[in-house]
């Protein structure tokens, strides 16, 4: 189904971080960004769509203290608002908001750190745009910071702060249907398998609370109401979001799931692990028993890659990209 | 990330030195070679009880459990290089970087390949009873290590999956970049040519996980209404039983043993090779000195005592070893994947020295222009020295 296209140099190997990778098509210019973090560095490449022409540049992570030890990058993942574009890069010390080029740093946020360490490590990870102006980030603390970004200018401000989970956020994701019809905007998961689904607006309202079973859920999307969770167990799970009744359980990998990513117009849906398999799988809303199936299409086995982040390159799912731990490539692969 | 990085590190890597130095000097023990003599049974049980006494030991523990981030390379092999010397052993410098190049991948291979997060712990107690079987002559000794594993019981299993990831995640991040290729793992085809690790898509799933190749879908009462099976490429089974996390028995997994065990010490075993490239790559990553960090090696040196003795090695009586003699380095490359590429190590094995007095200085360099006055530099400028 899909073939392996010519991989994408990095300038720095990737690091072994959930979601390590973030994919921007910006069609007006026939280019696709790539975001991988390495350390403290974010590696950007834009491609333009002919393969032809390159161009890197490398973000460090230089807020804080420059004396002490840098501090290590958690995710990079652009936010794609009606607006503008932003990349939000998360740290061990704050929340980085720059423009989607990487060029101009609009906004830092930087995050509360007690006199002396605690053995309770710190650091912002999850993050997710949400409907017209709002960006939302999680913290170690469990607590989810939103955002509320003008259509221009760095104006930003930290409009709400939702502490619903305990434990430490691992990911988030907003409704990528495009539709309007669906009332969950929202969802945020944490390292206990806590799933929160959201409603966005002046003040965010919990619609509902999934509770996990002590296992860590380690990405997560939201589609047409359906919340697709996946989990260090290998499993991925599909839910009603506002209800979370759960439609299906997928023994999906061997090992820790690092990656979830959905093609909005087709349902496809990608799953990659530390096993080295990254799989693509259909999602098809059966509305007659008011379900979601899911079924199982591809595999593809990255040889001796434990992978740390897949996406799809464009809303078909036409295309996908793969990083893995201390690779200094972004492999690609296009369907055949 | 984690804060919780330093005893793992010092325990697996401490254990791996333990493994390493006891199969080497047993080795020296047994040839005829009369330049090496000296090492006798007893010599070696000195070495190993020192050491051992030294990093087991309840204030050093204590320190290393304290909250704080992952050193760099620099100076966690000072802590090792200082830790192996608090024995009557002295390595050279050539032996010293052998060594952590050996510690580093062998736990480099435990990370990357242990099923689950938790099986970090296992892989710890792996190398605490491995290196209990080394001293257990030594009631007191074998009475430290299980006090130290009391400790790291009480401080990890109470963590849950997801900081263990985190564990994980921060000491992938600590040994990424770093692709030294390792004869054992090489013959054993653990390891590829590029010194990545070769991924098995087989065996068993970790404890509490699924085979994969199985959907189950749900009415909306919660009961199963439907199965369907998908093929999955690998070839996974369940797991037969769970390891113990407690201060004795089966850990299932074999990651973190003496590899080095009485059956195979064989000189060949602990041959490393590296690619100049590889060398600047490591050394860019160990490059900012936490000033932190410089402070807790100093507090560290005194717990581990026996400051005196660093400043005139060589000229305590203690005794010299050459861990991997040359010439048997040129017996190695008959087990050798790719030939050439050893022989490259040969003449690296020179240049390594100078290699590394070049970073020395970039290191003295920098640390004396931008914080003039640190007592830390005491300590980093002997790490330098080493």
């Amino acid at each position: 189904m899909y073939h392996r296209e010519k991989s994408i140099q990095l300038k720095s190997s990737a690091s072994a971080l959930y979601n390590n990778l973030s994919v921007l098509r910006l069609a007006p210019r026939s280019l696709t960004h790539f975001a991988v973090v390495h350390a403290n560095v974010v590696n950007l490449v834009s491609a333009s769509w002919d393969g032809l022409n390159y161009s890197h540049r490398q973000l460090q992570s230089k807020e804080g203290n420059v004396a002490t030890s840098s501090s290590l990058i958690m995710q990079a993942a652009w936010c794609v608002l009606p607006s503008r574009d932003l990349l939000v890069v998360t740290s061990q010390k704050g929340i980085q908001m720059y423009e989607s080029d990487g060029s101009i740093m609009v906004y830092w946020h930087a995050l509360d750190t007690p006199e002396t360490p605690t053995a309770k490590a710190i650091f912002a990870r999850g993050i997710a745009a949400v409907r017209d102006k709002y960006i939302c980030v999680g913290v170690s603390s469990g607590a989810v910071l939103v955002f509320d970004v003008p259509s221009k200018g760095s104006n930003i401000t930290l409009s709400e702060v939702l502490e619903e989970h305990t434990e430490a956020v691992t990911d988030m994701a907003s409704e990528c249907s495009g539709s309007a019809e669906y009332i969950a905007d929202l969802v945020s998961a944490d390292d206990s398998g806590l799933l929160c689904v959201w409603k966005s607006g002046g003040d965010f309202q919990l619609l509902n609370k999934i509770p996990g079973f002590d296992m860590s859920c380690s990405s997560v999307k939201l589609w047409k109401g359906t919340v697709i969770a996946a989990y260090g167990t290998g499993q991925i799970r599909l839910y009603e979001g506002v209800t979370g009744i759960l439609h299906a359980e997928v023994n999906a990998h061997a090992r820790w799931i690092y990656s979830l990513d959905i093609a909005p117009f087709t349902g496809l849906l990608l799953s990659a692990a530390e096993d080295s398999f990254v799989r693509v799988w259909h999602l098809n809303p059966a509305p007659e028993n008011n379900s979601v199936e899911i079924e199982h299409l591809y595999n593809e086995c990255v040889t001796d890659t434990q992978i740390c982040g897949a996406k799809f390159c464009d809303g078909d799912g036409y295309a996908f990209a793969v990083t893995g731990y201390d690779l200094s490539e972004i492999i690609r692969y296009t369907q055949a | 990330m984690s804060l919780r990085t330093l005893p793992l590190l010092m325990i697996n890597m401490g254990g791996e030195m333990l493994y390493i130095l006891d199969q080497r000097l047993r080795a020296q023990n047994e040839t005829d070679d009369k330049i090496q003599k000296g090492w006798s049974d007893a010599d070696r049980k000195r070495v190993m009880n020192d050491i051992v006494g030294v990093m087991f030991s309840k204030a050093f523990l204590e320190e290393l459990m304290q909250p704080q981030d992952t050193y760099s390379h620099q100076a966690l092999r000072y802590l090792l290089t200082r830790l192996a010397h608090t024995s009557i052993m002295r390595l050279n410098s050539t032996s010293i970087d052998r060594l952590y190049d050996l510690m580093t991948m062998a736990f480099k291979y435990q990370i990357a390949l242990c099923p689950r997060p938790r099986d970090i712990l296992l892989v710890s107690f792996n190398h605490m009873d491995g290196v209990r079987e080394l001293v257990k002559d030594n009631p007191r000794l074998v009475n430290l290590i299980n006090e130290a594993q009391r400790l790291i019981i009480e401080m990890f299993t109470p963590l849950s999956d997801g900081e263990f990831q985190l564990i994980r995640q921060t000491l992938l991040t600590f040994f990424q970049d770093t692709h030294i290729r390792v004869s054992v793992f090489l013959k054993e085809n653990l390891q590829n040519a590029d010194g990545s690790f070769v991924m098995p898509t087989s065996g068993t799933v970790p404890h509490g996980s699924e085979v994969p190749g199985l959907i189950r879908y749900f009415n909306t009462r919660g009961r199963v209404v439907r199965r369907r099976e998908f093929v999955t490429g690998g070839s996974y089974t369940r797991p037969v039983r769970d390891a113990s996390f407690d201060v004795s028995g089966d850990r299932v997994t074999r990651l973190g043993i003496n590899m080095y065990g009485e059956s195979s010490h064989t000189p060949e075993d602990t041959h490393t090779s590296r690619s100049s490239t590889h060398t600047c790559k490591r050394e860019q990553v160990s490059d900012e000195p936490n000033p932190l960090a410089k402070v807790e090696l100093n507090l560290l040196a005194k717990l581990m005592g026996q400051m005196e003795v660093w400043d005139s090695v060589g000229a305590d009586g203690g005794m010299g070893v050459n861990l991997f003699p040359s010439d048997q380095e040129e017996e190695d490359t008959r087990f050798s994947v790719e030939d050439e590429v050893f022989c490259v190590v040969n003449i690296q094995a020179v240049k390594v020295d100078t290699e590394l007095t070049r970073i020395a200085a970039e290191f003295t360099d920098q640390d004396a222009a931008e914080r003039p006055g640190d007592k830390g530099e005491d300590l980093l400028a002997m790490m330098d020295e080493l």
